[in-house]
């Protein structure tokens, strides 16, 4: 059961911001979605691995190599806004 | 202070979280080179930026020192791990999680066994896992800045279980772990450079109640002798909490080196609501028993195990062996040099008392010695066979310092062998008492101390090259008329 109390703290998690209709709209359709998923949880998987893949596929690492494709310059150039190579943000603390 | 563990009836339950920056050339999951010394954001990518639609790629580099270092922690190594997200907003946090291990880290329940006032102790290590690192923010007040060169550096985060008792067997701890890294060559240990960072885990409890008392966390202690500090401060100022009847509060607190003394970090809300999950852009690690072997039988010989080794076979008393150990390169230099000159012992002396304090003065590391081990083992071999005195050897010693030169040359050159001719000595000593015609007297009339006289009399003479054994036989012998 999701309630309104959740969807608020899963919101706040989210840096989203829910009114009090909303959280109570979410609350249902949200509950209504867990529940459908919850049916699996009646399947039996006693003896069944974990699943974190699909794929057993091999897996593939990278040698340690440095590359560099982009200046510190390019790398700021789409920040709304810089202090010189560095990103500028609004304060955290 | 407590070095037994008891804190006014109070047991202190400690425990320690070791961050450690692997020594790659790229970072975790992308090419960007992990160099310290670079321009802002110099070393970043769209990976490290966390621009969308990138995908990480793990650097096989990292795996293999992560595992190297997990087995030298004797850990067991999973032969199949999976990396999760840690989800949490903050702007040094580009993608808005960090991506580490969870519920299946690479290695678990391994242990560390170091030595401390006459007694070995040994910690488990509950996991070492790995993550990456995040990008740095630089507060302003009206704004702050951030910088990703650290974003996605690989990390390998230790963690110890709840073993240690005193703020000085964690801080060893620390420092073992440290060594361990170091001897294996996977992380550099830069406490500065904040390549290893320590956060340690502190609760009191009474010393008849079984249960832990509430933990608290405390970050940003950058030197062993700090994790010391911190931990004992804490220790106290949570029993002077509890003895005024308050409660103490689970949170992190900033150790100030400053003000000697740790302060409570603003508590996020609900902070610890991570929501790990599997990372779906990564498989899972699969470390096949091969590889583990391989690496197995790249692992050096560990510093408790040299240190023991060198009391063992070069008959070294625990001192020297710890200090000769604490450090891979001068470990390999001791061995160097025993073997060149005889004598394990006399080896360890020069090493500990003349080379260390010569490198420490001149702020060089072992590498950078202008003695070369063969020249000191040269060097203590002809003390040993009697062609120079110990004596003579501190000149020798300066003068290699000085010009990196072999012993045999200085010796030559300034003409410094040991003069253990008994004609020579015997004519020397004649010399000296038919100068002192008084003392001589004085001494065949009881004054006896006065041998201390002639023995540096007869040294003078002979510019301290006299084989000072012969000098004091032959003297003897003449004086007693």
């Amino acid at each position: 059961m999701i309630d309104q109390k959740t969807v608020q703290h899963i919101a706040t998690l989210a840096r989203l911001y829910v009114t009090e209709s909303e959280a109570q709209e979410y609350s249902r359709q949200l509950s209504k979605i867990l529940g459908y998923f919850e049916q699996i949880s009646q399947v039996n998987t006693q003896g069944v691995e974990p699943l974190v893949t699909p794929t057993e596929i091999e897996c593939f690492w990278r040698e340690d190599v440095v590359q560099k494709e982009l200046s510190a310059e390019e790398i700021v150039a789409n920040a709304p806004e810089k202090t010189g190579h560095l990103f500028t943000v609004p304060p955290v603390v | 202070m407590s070095s037994t563990g008891n804190f006014r009836g109070y047991v202190a339950v400690i425990g320690l979280e070791i961050h450690a920056q692997l020594k790659t050339a790229s970072k975790m999951f992308c090419g960007d080179s992990t160099e310290f010394e670079a321009g802002d954001n110099e070393n970043t990518s769209p990976v490290s930026v966390g621009m969308p639609g990138t995908l990480p790629v793990v650097n096989a580099k990292a795996i293999e020192y992560s595992v190297k270092a997990g087995l030298a922690l004797g850990c067991e190594i999973r032969k199949k791990s999976v990396f999760s997200r840690k989800n949490y907003f903050y702007p040094d946090l580009p993608k808005g999680y960090q991506i580490s291990q969870y519920d299946e880290p690479l290695c678990e329940h391994g242990k560390v066994t170091f030595h401390l006032d006459g007694q070995n102790h040994s910690i488990s290590i509950t996991r070492a896992h790995m993550e990456e690192d995040a990008g740095k923010s630089i507060h302003h007040g009206e704004y702050t800045l951030i910088n990703y060169n650290r974003s996605g550096m690989p990390l390998l985060e230790i963690v110890s279980g709840p073993d240690m008792r005193t703020p000085a067997e964690a801080a060893e701890y620390a420092r073992t772990v440290r060594k361990i890294l170091r001897y294996l060559d996977v992380c550099d240990g830069n406490l500065e450079e904040g390549s290893l960072r320590c956060d340690c885990n502190v609760s009191v409890r009474k010393s008849e109640q079984d249960e832990f008392g509430t933990k608290v966390e405390i970050k940003n202690v950058n030197s062993f002798r700090f994790v010391e500090k911190a931990i004992e401060f804490e220790i106290d100022r949570q029993i002077d909490a509890i003895e005024r009847g308050e409660k103490i509060l689970q949170e992190t607190r900033l150790w100030d080196p400053d003000k000697n003394r740790t302060f409570a970090m603003r508590t996020k809300e609900n902070a610890q609501d991570y929501r790990y999950f599997p990372e779906p852009d990564l498989l899972p690690v699969i470390i096949t028993p091969e590889m583990i072997e391989k690496f197995r039988k790249d692992l050096p010989e560990l510093p408790l195990d040299r240190a023991q080794r060198f009391m063992a076979e070069n008959g070294l008393p625990e001192y020297d062996a710890l200090v000769l150990t604490a450090e891979k390169e001068v470990a390999d230099y001791f061995e160097a040099t025993a073997k060149v000159a005889g004598n394990a012992k006399a080896a360890s002396n020069w090493i500990m008392t003349e080379l260390l304090r010569e490198l420490n003065q001149a702020e060089k590391s072992i590498a950078q010695s202008p003695i070369k081990p063969q020249q000191l083992g040269q060097m203590v071999a002809l003390i040993e066979k009697g062609t120079i005195s110990g004596k003579i050897g501190k000149q020798v010693f300066q003068e290699m310092w000085q010009s990196g030169k072999n012993p045999e040359d200085i010796i030559k050159e300034k003409n410094l062998v040991q003069i253990s001719d008994s004609s020579a000595i015997e004519k020397m000593i004649d010399e000296v008492l038919a100068a002192n015609t008084q003392q001589v007297a004085d001494y065949r009339g009881g004054r006896t101390k006065l041998f201390g006289f002639f023995v540096g009399a007869v040294m003078k003479a002979s510019k301290g090259q006299a084989n000072p054994d012969m000098v004091n036989k032959v003297l003897l012998e003449k004086l007693k008329g």
